[in-house]
């Protein structure tokens, strides 16, 4: 399944500065680990070590918070846009 | 000689329906809420009005009355001061096709004499007349809706890139009080995107240049600044007084702070902030929708999370998303549309897209779910700068 992966700008140093990403995966678990073998270590940022999702990131899926839906089992279908947002503070 | 003018009367008076002042009483009484249109001059209408009535003055009436009234079967009735233009109104809406208009006989001054209630308006100064006209225009604000916001009380967090424009725009919609948090001063390099400072005003404190910015914007505006740094001991009195909140703190710590505030006083949060070229905007609104602490339990470490003074943002980039903190702001305030809450608003400015996520509140989450430990008595002792954690539940609880 293609599915586009969304980079928040303070992760974009690990992909070349790109903003979005195409990988092939069924699972958000399965995306993350494809986008990390492309860039590797930016799963680290995402992901705790045990896996589960650290909880300054939230990951949606087609605009639905993964929390909200199966977690990091979350299917995915052709398509589907995963978006990774992070707690963001600049104001000033 | 009978006068043209009182054969026409005559003949209107029989082509109409009349009811008297007992009948639309009984009607307000009875929650239908029917539509009651006030035809007379703006300077009858400030003496008082039936509560609840539309105000078209008689010679805007066909202009007016299918933009507030759309429903040609809704039951209209048409009041004067004395029930004779009511009449000629009354008729004027039955040639537009309104099938149920009645003119209320005795008009205001019957419904006076009878004792039952009126309202009687904010006085607009001929200046405020003019300068909300725009807003007067719109169904949705309106004199009344005008009359709110200039009750209203919106407290800034941070005078800077996202408290500028939304500042900025609060003043000029009416918002009566602004209050502002910040301590800093007035930087240069403040200039590329907070609007609100100018450069002969750099070095001053930043809640006194908005003060100056904002009185010469909107002299109707009551600019209250709070000159310190907001606190676990002294935000719950700071915002106390304020209906809602527009948040441009600059820092996590703060961020954590008027979330876990604004939930124990019940107070909605309008939330901004911004890196580089993306912006997000949501709305916290307790009882509602998530808190700050659903979307993120803990703060990120600072690797993950640099600063604007770190990183770098697109001047205009606050502009856009303080702009759109102040519409939700404003949106609260009236009591209309659709705010943010449960949603947030992410824009990329380098691909011009937004993108809506959608967000629900933790059942679990440390500061509103039921087994929140926090409390008004015990957030003064939580040191924010250390952590952002709030303290578990002990084993003994």
């Amino acid at each position: 399944m293609a599915v586009t992966v969304l980079i928040p700008a303070p992760l974009r140093r690990f992909t070349n500065e790109q903003a979005s990403v195409q990988v092939e995966a069924g699972t958000v678990s399965e995306a993350l680990a494809k986008l990390d073998a492309q860039f590797p270590g930016i799963r680290d940022r995402i992901c705790e070590p045990d896996g589960r999702l650290r909880r300054f990131v939230s990951v949606f899926v087609n605009g639905r918070d993964v929390r909200s839906l199966e977690g990091l089992d979350t299917p995915l279908r052709e398509g589907d846009e995963v978006g990774i947002i992070p707690a963001m503070a600049g104001g000033r | 000689m009978v006068k043209l003018y009182d054969r026409l009367f005559q003949d209107i008076k029989r082509s109409i329906r009349e009811v008297d002042v007992n009948a639309l009483y009984q009607e307000l009484r009875s929650g239908r809420r029917p539509v009651i249109v006030d035809v007379r001059e703006r300077e009858e209408w400030e003496q008082g009005y039936v509560p609840g009535a539309l105000f078209i003055p008689r010679g805007y009436l066909e202009m007016q009355i299918e933009d507030k009234v759309p429903d040609k079967d809704t039951p209209v009735y048409v009041y004067c001061a004395g029930g004779v233009r009511s009449a000629f109104a009354a008729k004027t809406l039955e040639e537009m096709g309104y099938r149920n208009v009645y003119s209320v006989a005795g008009g205001f001054s019957a419904w006076k004499h009878a004792g039952y209630p009126f309202v009687t308006p904010r006085q607009w100064t001929r200046e405020q007349l003019q300068r909300y006209s725009r807003h007067f225009l719109i169904p949705e604000v309106g004199e009344e809706g005008q009359a709110k916001l200039l009750d209203s009380r919106v407290l800034l967090i941070g005078a800077g890139g996202l408290g500028s424009p939304a500042g900025l725009y609060l003043a000029a919609a009416g918002v009566g009080t602004i209050g502002i948090v910040d301590a800093d001063v007035v930087d240069l390099s403040n200039l590329q995107r907070q609007v609100l400072h100018t450069t002969d005003r750099v070095g001053r404190p930043k809640t006194e240049s908005a003060r100056e910015a904002l009185t010469a914007l909107n002299p109707d505006v009551k600019v209250i600044t709070h000159d310190v740094w907001l606190t676990s001991q002294s935000i719950m009195d700071v915002l106390a007084d304020y209906d809602v909140i527009v948040n441009g703190a600059d820092n996590f710590p703060t961020r954590y702070l008027v979330n876990d505030a604004a939930v124990l006083l019940g107070k909605p949060v309008v939330d901004g902030s911004i890196f580089r070229f993306d912006g997000q905007v949501t709305v916290y609104k307790p009882g509602e929708g998530p808190c700050y602490r659903c979307l993120y339990p803990e703060p990120p470490p600072a690797e993950l999370a640099p600063s604007c003074d770190q990183a770098g943002v697109l001047g205009v980039l606050p502009g856009v998303i303080g702009m759109l903190q102040a519409v939700e702001a404003i949106k609260l305030l009236l009591s209309i549309g659709e705010p943010l809450v449960g949603r947030v608003l992410l824009y990329d400015a380098l691909t011009a897209t937004f993108r809506e996520l959608h967000v629900q509140r933790d059942p679990e989450c440390a500061a509103c779910s039921p087994s929140s430990t926090l409390t008004p008595e015990n957030i003064g002792e939580i040191d924010y700068q250390q952590s952002c954690l709030l303290p578990t539940r002990s084993v003994a609880d």
